[in-house]
């Protein structure tokens, strides 16, 4: 029961080439199944989740959720389904029908393929590549194409300014996520993600923890999750570059979205919190699993715990958060702690003999020690800067709003 | 001549580029022609896979597919003209058409005498991108042309903000 | 195997085709899109000859990272300067920006 995975994978090509199967037949059918389940078992996992989502916020806002359809209302995502999938997808007069039907596809398709390389266990992973985590950044820029399309061919003018601002906040925060995402890779010195997994002996997330959190916040941006959520903003753009979509097309983006957010805490557990390391994890790799979809549920609940507390920012606000701030925030980052990194190296060469260990507790300590220094003087210094540019700004509104004249002159 | 699924790939991956760059020529309809645009973009990424170099796929999908075709579809649908569908091809293009078939007859002859049949030389490595990256940053290696290409990128990208601004 | 050619053909089609389309359309951005299937047909090339002939050195595949670096570089200008000519000309056919021609 150690390994459960590779003890079923075994059982199956025994099975295929007890039958008299070329090695090309075993190795495609292998490939389809692991799909299909991936498919399946994320599909499944959105009603789970979406339920646990809705009551969590109902609970967080003094109210129970639903609780109507089922026991607790677990049925009542089910109940969703159904009734989206009988509704009229109702395509507008003057749409372009190719790129219409296509885009909830494409969506759909750009976060099933990040599945494909993240790792659940040390020997159970879709496909290998090493060039993972740039895999990984090249699919979730499939989604920005997607949005034009549907923006564009509903025929809408509403829905196409919702696709331009969404276009422009996705575009964006891809810049400050791929500088926060060269962390790992620069701390592992390895593409693979199941190399960046293995190297974690002190997770990045104690090492760098600045990185992490831009990180994070960058791929909530991505998925457009509140406070980012000017995407869909129910109250104000109507419903942004979905606008013209009813029934099975809507649920489509509906269910790319909540299945992007959980696959961005899965992704930032991978990168930054060791994926499936966890004590005994290395002896019993069926335990990974449990210890990575523990590590994925809690960062969604971060996650949604934002999205139920946190006021929806303006547009502009996101752009200028991301281009004054987490950009130059992130490349400091980077080059301050790659410097000091490399200096620490140079100058503890004779006290500590290993610096570039990876993979065990003990021998990374030191590593970790200095980068973790860097990253709370790199974030000390960016709350100091923060809090200063807001009495700034404080100031500034307090002399432009006060009542007299008298009072105004004072103040100056 | 066996059909491997390689073969099935190529052909695959083959078409959807050379089909893709038709739409792009031959669409009347800009924003068709820009997704097929995506389309040819997307075969080659695939070529480039099965030419055994993963990385060069993964930098295709996300610098062409992510980010350049995303600034030609919002250009064009920026500079939209209200006033109907003009003609697309201009006055010369017979002229262009021969260009093309003259060019494509010289570039499949030379082709065809010089490099018909050849198999690959040798096999990958397989530390190609550590290498490359090791290659980036040396002095013997590729330091100078990647240095003055991000000041070239640089230089892109202050021009393009100060040309488009009001 | 593939043999090269395949790959060369390939690659020449592709250029061709938007050799045709820098010389045969009308619109500006029609005519960048062509020169992205130019740079890309190019590229092609590059890997082809990388992969087939000289699969241990490096100079393929960073020559093809450079051309994608440059070709960035150029789309982003050109589709800069084709929204300013849009502002200031309302047009954005190629033939109608010749306030310069005699």
């Amino acid at each position: 029961m150690a390994d459960v995975f590779t003890t079923i994978y075994d059982w199956l090509t025994g099975l295929l080439a007890g039958w008299g199967a070329s090695q090309l037949v075993i190795d495609l059918v292998m490939g389809l199944l692991g799909s299909i389940i991936t498919v399946v078992y994320l599909l499944t996992l959105a009603l789970v989740i979406i339920w646990v989502e809705r009551k969590f916020i109902g609970r967080v806002q003094d109210r129970i959720g639903p609780n109507r359809v089922g026991p607790w209302g677990i049925f009542q995502n089910i109940a969703d389904v159904v009734k989206l999938l009988f509704k009229e997808i109702i395509i507008p007069k003057g749409a372009d029908l190719i790129p219409f039907m296509l885009a909830p596809a494409i969506t759909v398709a750009s976060v099933f393929l990040i599945w494909a390389a993240i790792p659940y266990a040390r020997t159970l992973i879709g496909t290998d590549v090493n060039i993972g985590v740039l895999y990984l950044v090249a699919v979730s820029s499939l989604g920005v194409m997607a949005i034009l399309m549907a923006g564009w061919s509903s025929n809408n003018k509403y829905a196409l300014l919702g696709a331009f601002r969404a276009v422009a906040m996705l575009v964006s925060y891809e810049v400050p996520m791929i500088l926060a995402l060269l962390v790992p890779v620069i701390l592992s010195g390895t593409l693979r993600v199941n190399g960046i997994v293995e190297g974690q002996g002190v997770w990045y997330v104690f090492s760098m923890p600045l990185a992490a959190l831009i990180f994070y916040i960058a791929q909530v941006a991505e998925v457009g999750r509140s406070p980012f959520d000017v995407l869909e903003a129910e109250s104000e753009i109507v419903a942004g570059f979905h606008t013209e979509y009813s029934g099975m097309a809507f649920a489509m983006f509906y269910l790319a979205e909540f299945l992007h957010a959980f696959t961005i805490s899965a992704m930032t557990a991978t990168l930054f919190f060791g994926g499936w390391r966890g004590p005994f994890a290395q002896q019993y790799p069926t335990l990974g699993i449990v210890y990575f979809f523990i590590k994925t549920f809690l960062l969604y609940m971060l996650n949604v715990w934002g999205r139920a507390t946190l006021p929806r920012l303006r547009i502009d606000q996101i752009m200028s958060f991301c281009w004054k701030f987490l950009t130059p925030l992130a490349l400091v980052l980077l080059v301050l702690s790659t410097l000091v990194d490399k200096v620490a190296s140079i100058l503890l060469e004779d006290v500590v003999p290993n610096y570039y260990a990876a993979g065990s507790l003990v021998e990374m300590l030191p590593r970790s020690a200095v980068l973790l220094s860097v990253n709370l003087l790199v974030g000390l210094l960016a709350v100091v800067w923060i809090a200063r540019q807001g009495r700034k700004e404080r100031q500034r509104l307090a002399a432009l709003t006060s009542p007299a004249p008298i009072e105004r002159q004072a103040a100056r | 001549m066996t059909i491997t699924p390689v073969t099935i790939a190529f052909a695959i991956m083959a078409i959807f580029a050379l089909g893709g760059g038709l739409g792009v020529v031959a669409n009347r309809n800009l924003v068709h022609a820009a997704l097929f645009l995506v389309l040819s973009l997307f075969g080659i990424a695939g070529l480039f896979v099965l030419l055994e170099a993963p990385f060069l796929a993964a930098v295709q999908v996300l610098v062409y597919v992510g980010a350049i075709s995303v600034l030609i579809t919002i250009t064009i649908m920026v500079t939209r003209r209200i006033m109907g569908i003009t003609e697309t091809i201009n006055r010369q293009w017979p002229v262009a058409a021969i260009a093309a078939a003259l060019t494509l007859v010289t570039l499949g002859f030379v082709i065809l005498s010089q490099f018909s049949g050849q198999m690959p030389v040798a096999d990958v490595p397989p530390d190609t991108i550590a290498r490359m990256g090791a290659a980036f940053a040396s002095h013997q290696g590729y330091m100078l042309p990647f240095e003055v290409a991000s000041v070239l990128l640089l230089a892109a990208l202050i021009g393009a903000i100060v040309v488009a601004r009001d | 195997m593939i043999p090269l050619h395949w790959y060369l053909l390939v690659a020449a089609g592709l250029f061709v085709l938007g050799l045709y389309g820098v010389l045969a359309r009308r619109n500006a951005v029609a005519i960048l899109m062509s020169i992205e299937l130019m740079l890309n047909a190019v590229n092609i090339n590059l890997v082809a000859f990388w992969r087939y002939l000289a699969p241990e050195a490096l100079n393929g595949q960073v020559f093809a990272v450079f051309v994608f670096a440059v070709a960035a570089a150029e789309a982003a200008v050109g589709l800069a300067l084709i929204i300013s000519i849009y502002r200031n000309r309302q047009t954005v056919i190629a033939e109608d920006v010749n306030m310069l021609k005699w």
